[in-house]
């Protein structure tokens, strides 16, 4: 019995999701009285690698190898896979994110394991089942999924879990699987960031706009507020169709899932399809002409006005509470 | 493949039907099934965007599109908007849809002897949010995977993939056969013409046996989330009582 989780590496780096993940998994191998073993893959240095430990891991293996140094689903899947098998694991912890998402499953297909995606909270643990609260129906719901395998993977919701350090030691191993070159078919041929400002998956604020605001030439209220809050932008999907903005910020059903601890909506009603995307935000607050705006409904703070007033006055607010 | 000294692709698409986005949720037996009685379905719309890719590179002669799905008759109509959409065959694995592990299963089983040079699905379905069956299908066939495609050209066997990341795109080149799960950008949705609603009711429609798949996992109850309590409302003229809260009250910033 023992547990594995995944470290993903940006760069050689470690974002906050990653040390959310091994603190999870940290509280999941306390409550199964086991150990915790964290795998990097890539190319990251000691410094960054003994980092994992803050959190809970107690041995982090590093699989360094050259042709391992750039992402690719299917050689990852083996070597987590090699590394479960190598440690024993019946539970491998993995990020939801982007990578997380084309990794996880094949992880779990290899290992035949039970597989939940999207976890928000801790597993419930039954005697050898596991089960695991996710969201569904796009944020209108959850469901309780329980893992009936011996072998199980759960993919952890990034910005659902919170930090927490421990005190204790780790240490670093190499780890060396072999690995076909079948599982290189897939070639990158080029990454392209478009922001090196915190992208909205990972956004802990997002302030966001929608056809309130009458026109792209009035954006820059906007972007003056998410600079006064160092927040990541968003919009929804009419102005992303319009061309406003482009579809990297639509948030919504169809578009973009934010999980961010505060979420500004400015000028948007709050259809269904947008509020699929931001149900897991953890405080709401909308500005909107009007006071019959939907939106309101789900928010935690409102403030009923025309946003062109309104929003300004509010950057001016942040600024000067921030000693700006 | 080649197909007499030209190479033409062939396609299969993953329908799945959800309910409509505007849909009330409920659930019924003591919350361990979704209520479907007034639910209207809906093609996913992610798949709705593969379908519409898979037309656009097979049209003119340059492939066939499959599509499957696995669910019961309740499907056919789905399945024929689908064939309306351009398809050219569709299969129906009749049996529930019970989890991603099943379908990937059943889906894997149908083509596993079919050389399909191209497996779409959409990025996840709008009910489970799963984001799953591409990546399930994708080790089940020992092929590579894409579970969140933004964008997908075809040249000469291999495809140009732009892969979602945080914050920007990863382009991939892989050679043919490949899943991707597809997202918003990879196509604009076509709209059924007339010709194709017609011709949809001609067009084949096998049903086929389901196989047995253990089951890894199952879920066991649902829940809906607690309501979040009525707004506080600041006045327009007193938006610093707004930083306040958001400090003092809801520490989010």
């Amino acid at each position: 019995m023992s547990v594995l989780v995944y470290a993903e590496n940006t760069e050689g780096k470690f974002k906050k999701s990653v040390y959310e993940v091994v603190s999870y998994a940290k509280a999941v191998a306390d409550s199964l009285g086991t150990s915790l073993t964290a795998l990097s893959i890539g190319n990251v240095e000691q410094q960054e690698l003994t980092s994992l430990g803050r959190y809970g891991a107690e041995t982090v293996l590093t699989a360094s190898a050259e042709q391992l140094q750039q992402f690719t689903n299917q050689a990852y899947a083996s070597v987590v896979a090699a590394a479960a098998d190598h440690i024993g694991a019946t539970l491998v912890v993995i990020s939801n994110t982007f990578s997380g998402k084309g990794l996880a499953p094949r992880v779990a297909a290899k290992l035949g394991a039970g597989f939940a995606d999207g976890a928000v909270e801790l597993p419930r643990v039954e005697s050898t089942k596991l089960g695991i609260k996710k969201t569904a129906f796009s944020g209108k719901a959850f469901a309780v999924v329980e893992l009936l395998s011996a072998k199980k993977v759960v993919a952890l919701t990034p910005n659902a879990f919170e930090l927490r350090e421990t005190e204790g030691s780790v240490q670093v191993v190499p780890f060396s699987p072999s690995v076909g070159a079948g599982d290189f078919t897939a070639v990158i041929q080029d990454i392209v960031r478009t922001t090196d400002k915190v992208t909205l998956p990972d956004a802990e604020i997002v302030v966001s706009a929608g056809r309130g605001l009458k026109g792209p030439e009035n954006w820059h209220i906007v972007e003056e507020l998410a600079e006064a809050l160092g927040a990541a932008m968003a919009c929804s999907k009419p102005v992303s169709d319009a061309g406003w903005r482009p579809h990297s910020e639509h948030v919504g059903q169809t578009g973009i899932s934010v999980s961010p601890n505060l979420y500004i909506a400015i000028g948007i009603s709050g259809a269904i399809q947008h509020l699929a995307g931001i149900s897991a935000s953890k405080t709401i607050v909308v500005i909107n002409k009007d006071p019959e705006a939907p939106f309101f409904k789900v928010a935690d703070y409102g403030i009923v006005g025309d946003a062109f007033e309104v929003v300004p006055k509010l950057t001016a607010a942040i600024k000067a509470y921030k000693g700006l | 493949m080649f197909v007499k000294n030209r190479w033409t692709m062939k396609i299969l698409v993953c329908i799945s039907q959800v309910p409509d986005t505007t849909s009330k949720i409920t659930f019924t037996a003591d919350n361990t099934e979704l209520q479907t009685a007034g639910l209207q379905y809906i093609i996913n719309p992610y798949d709705e965007i593969a379908l519409s890719k898979a037309v656009a590179l097979a049209e003119g002669g340059n492939g066939s599109v499959t599509v499957i799905t696995i669910g019961g008759s309740g499907t056919e109509a789905t399945i024929r908007k689908a064939l309306a959409i351009g398809a050219d065959e569709a299969v129906r694995v009749d049996a529930a849809p019970r989890d991603g592990w099943f379908v990937a299963n059943q889906i894997a089983r149908y083509a596993k002897d079919q050389q399909f040079d191209l497996i779409l699905t959409g990025k996840e379905s709008i009910d489970y949010n799963g984001s799953q069956v591409a990546a399930f299908i994708g080790e089940l066939l020992g092929i590579p995977s894409v579970s969140t495609a933004k964008k997908l050209e075809i040249a000469n066997g291999t495809a140009m993939v732009d892969r979602e990341i945080e914050g920007g795109k990863e382009v991939l080149s892989i050679p043919l056969p490949l899943i991707v799960g597809v997202a918003e950008g990879v196509a604009e949705p076509r709209i059924p013409n007339m010709r194709g609603i017609m011709g949809a009711r001609t067009k084949p429609l096998q049903v086929a046996a389901a196989i047995e798949v253990p089951v890894l996992a199952e879920i066991v109850r649902y829940e809906t989330p607690e309501p979040r309590g009525a707004v506080t409302l600041v006045d327009s003229n007193e938006v610093e009582k707004l930083v306040d809260l958001l400090h003092n009250r809801a520490r989010v910033i």
